[in-house]
């Protein structure tokens, strides 16, 4: 009985001991070198600016593979302690379903409505009134990477917008560099034609397709130009045959291609090969036509979890994330903006700071995640996986979109 | 084939006086864990299945129910008929090479050879390693910078291309190629077993009688080989519609979506795009396509018997 006892008061004591320090359970498929030298500036501040613990959880692979795992595990009845999601229509199921914490109330006591900038992130987090999720950075597509080695290669001077690099497309085949690295991933075709279709239709014409869902404007003549403009880029990135993203990007610091259309997220890549900004390539935000970016992004959600000491470190998290040195930190390695417009950046390279400029200026959009539901997400990416391995033609594309675009939700 | 077993038992049962429920009442204690799994897991989870896939479930299931719309939409798009394409040739190559390449070599090894053992393990082999590992290794073989291109154009001709991953008309066939190595051991060593089988006096016979050996084998081994042949038919056609890692670790569906089969289809919908209605209704065709086959080869197969 005695020894009975005594296990019994070391279980309690040990329970009550971990009612203070948490170990909150983080997971995110931030597995590159820019990315994982990003998050681990979150451990770093959590671990050492409050009681608690970060246990990572990281999942390898892209969203696409980490996503499922990580919403079965909600739902399946084991959350971790907190977790990456795009912010946009991904969690709203789960939202309705009470699956994820409510944090209006720590919203309102740290007054994140008057520092988040733009707006627009808090307004995706934002479900019937309450907010459910913390935007940590805002990341944007609308970028084209250019390789100064590449164009010294050719004898040309690197172009200032998507019409010049087209008419250099030839002269950096001759040289054998390829002129578009593409990755043959349908994510990063489908990122590349969302990338296409505002800097050449326009806004206006983007805002209708995508956010008011008109399948007559995607059949419209702005939308032909698009399409018109994705078969060329389909012949420029022709010889290009890698997979993944950053190895896309690899060929243009290499100079083995002359550009590459992919996020803001490929800073990290340039900055880890040690390269700058300007003086090794050239980034041309919106293509150098429409300068405006989309504000797509990651934000943390926090899973229901019945344990006061877990409730606890979830807040002390969500306010960690969004604290003003660990948004510069976080930012600084991830290559992406912070969610705070009252930070000083002035360690930002010369990309970062065009981004900042364009947000400032107002030059934003809500991203493509924030408008369309995974579902038709994924039907636009099989068009796009056939389209860009196959020759289908402009016209056909562009019809099978219109049908997508009229049948989504 | 679960359910006809069922049936049966369950005749058997009646045509018995209700006195027999408690003979060998242990052993169907024993049994009830196996039978409420088959129940309600098996048979259980498929009606859910096929209920949820009249509904427009997104995340989350829900009741909302929408009549055939899943399975409208399902029938146009052109991922699912290139899916369906997809497995019907890999079902049937693999159905004939299997069997073929199988049989044959179980006859070579049957011929008394020296070193049985030895030629036995290494084809049955391949059959230890799991779909993904077989996908990864074939993957390094049939790439073109890597594997045999490489490997021939070294040896002198340059211009020797073989390319089947990169290439969409011919990307099915660098997976069936994979599918063959790993299966084909297996099919062998049942054919084997099935060739010990026949009785030496048969052999005998056909020899007194002057018969030559490939026509012995043709008609009358072959023919008293049948359950053998059925056991066979059954792991290759189970192996073929549940095609989905092999592809995943070889081609992950590319070129574009060339080798896209539909087990994959319904994993697309099910998680990553989160429309459980869709995937439900996917997964129901893949069932009503194995009923299709299965169900009239297991009439003629047990149904002929009983009476006989």
């Amino acid at each position: 009985m005695n020894r009975l006892a005594k296990i019994m008061a070391g279980t309690f004591l040990a329970g009550a001991g971990a009612a203070h320090a948490a170990d909150l359970e983080v997971t995110h498929w931030w597995t590159s070198g820019g990315e994982a030298a990003a998050v681990s500036e979150f451990a770093k501040a959590f671990t050492e600016n409050t009681d608690h613990n970060w246990v990572d959880g990281a999942i390898a692979g892209s969203g696409g593979t980490a996503r499922p795992i990580i919403i079965s595990r909600i739902i399946g009845g084991d959350p971790m302690g907190a977790t990456q999601l795009n912010h946009g229509r991904q969690a709203e199921e789960l939202i309705e379903a009470g699956l994820l914490t409510d944090l209006t109330e720590l919203a309102e006591k740290e007054g994140w409505k008057d520092v988040v900038n733009p707006s627009s992130l808090l307004d995706a987090c934002t479900y019937e009134g309450r907010i459910y999720c913390v935007p940590v950075n805002i990341h944007s597509w609308q970028w084209i990477w250019l390789s100064h080695d590449a164009y010294e290669t050719a004898g040309l001077d690197v172009p200032a917008d998507w019409n010049e690099f087209v008419a250099s497309a030839p002269k950096l085949q001759e040289a054998g560099i390829v002129p578009l690295a593409m990755g043959q991933q349908s994510w990063q075709q489908n990122g590349a034609f969302g990338v296409l279709a505002i800097a050449i239709a326009g806004v206006d014409a983007w805002r209708k397709v995508v956010v008011d869902r008109d399948a007559d404007a995607a059949m419209g003549p702005e939308y032909q130009k698009v399409f018109e403009a994705i078969v060329t880029a389909r012949e420029l990135a022709a010889d290009s045959n890698v997979q993944d993203w950053n190895q896309a990007t690899n060929m243009v610091i290499t100079g083995k291609a002359g550009a590459q259309i992919m996020g803001d997220w490929a800073q990290g890549e340039f900055q880890i090969a040690e390269q700058v900004a300007g003086e090794d390539y050239t980034c041309l935000p919106g293509l150098g036509i429409n300068e405006i970016l989309d504000t797509g992004g990651d934000a943390f959600y926090f899973p229901v979890i019945d344990d006061p000491a877990v409730q606890e470190a979830q807040m002390a998290l969500a306010s960690t994330l969004i604290s003003p040195d660990v948004q510069v930190a976080f930012n600084l390695k991830k290559g992406s903006l912070p969610v705070r417009g009252d930070v000083d950046l002035s360690a930002a390279n010369d990309c970062m700071q065009k981004g900042l400029d364009i947000l400032k200026a107002g030059g934003i959009l809500p991203s493509g995640e924030m408008n369309l539901t995974p579902d038709t997400q994924t039907q636009i990416e099989d068009l796009m996986a056939e389209f860009w391995s196959t020759d289908m033609s402009a016209g056909d594309a562009q019809e099978r979109y219109a049908d997508i675009i009229r049948s989504s939700e | 084939m679960s359910d006809l077993s069922s049936i049966n038992t369950s005749e058997r049962k009646q045509a018995q006086r209700p006195v027999s429920l408690f003979r060998n009442l242990s052993a169907k204690i024993a049994s009830i864990p196996m039978i409420l799994t088959a129940l309600v897991v098996f048979v259980g989870g498929t009606a859910w299945t096929v209920v949820h896939s009249f509904t427009s479930s997104k995340l989350l299931p829900k009741t909302n129910f929408v009549g055939f719309e899943q399975y409208e939409r399902l029938w146009t798009t052109r991922r699912w008929l290139v899916s369906l394409e997809n497995l019907a040739l890999y079902g049937i190559l693999s159905l004939v090479f299997t069997l073929v390449i199988g049989f044959t070599l179980a006859a070579l090894l049957d011929r008394k050879i020296r070193g049985e053992n030895v030629f036995r393990t290494i084809f049955l082999y391949p059959f230890a390693l799991s779909f993904i590992v077989t996908g990864l290794a074939w993957q390094w073989i049939l790439n073109p910078d890597l594997g045999i291109q490489h490997v021939v154009r070294s040896l002198g001709w340059e211009s020797f291309t073989f390319n089947p991953l990169n290439d969409p008309d011919i990307v099915m066939y660098g997976i069936l190629i994979a599918g063959l190595w790993q299966g084909t051991g297996l099919i062998m060593v049942i054919m084997l077993a099935g060739l010990r089988g026949i009785d030496e006096d048969i052999w005998k016979a056909a020899r007194v009688d002057g018969i030559g050996t490939v026509k012995t084998y043709v008609v009358v081994i072959i023919p008293m080989m049948r359950p053998v042949f059925v056991t066979a038919l059954v792991l290759i056609a189970s192996g073929i519609i549940k095609l989905y890692d092999l592809v995943v670790a070889l081609t992950n569906g590319g070129p574009g979506i060339a080798s896209e089969v539909p087990a994959k289809y319904v994993i697309q919908y099910m998680f990553r795009a989160q429309n459980l209605g869709q995937g439900f209704a996917a997964s129901t065709m893949m069932l009503v396509s194995v009923a299709i086959i299965l169900i009239p080869w297991a009439y003629l197969e047990f149904g002929g018997r009983k009476r006989g």
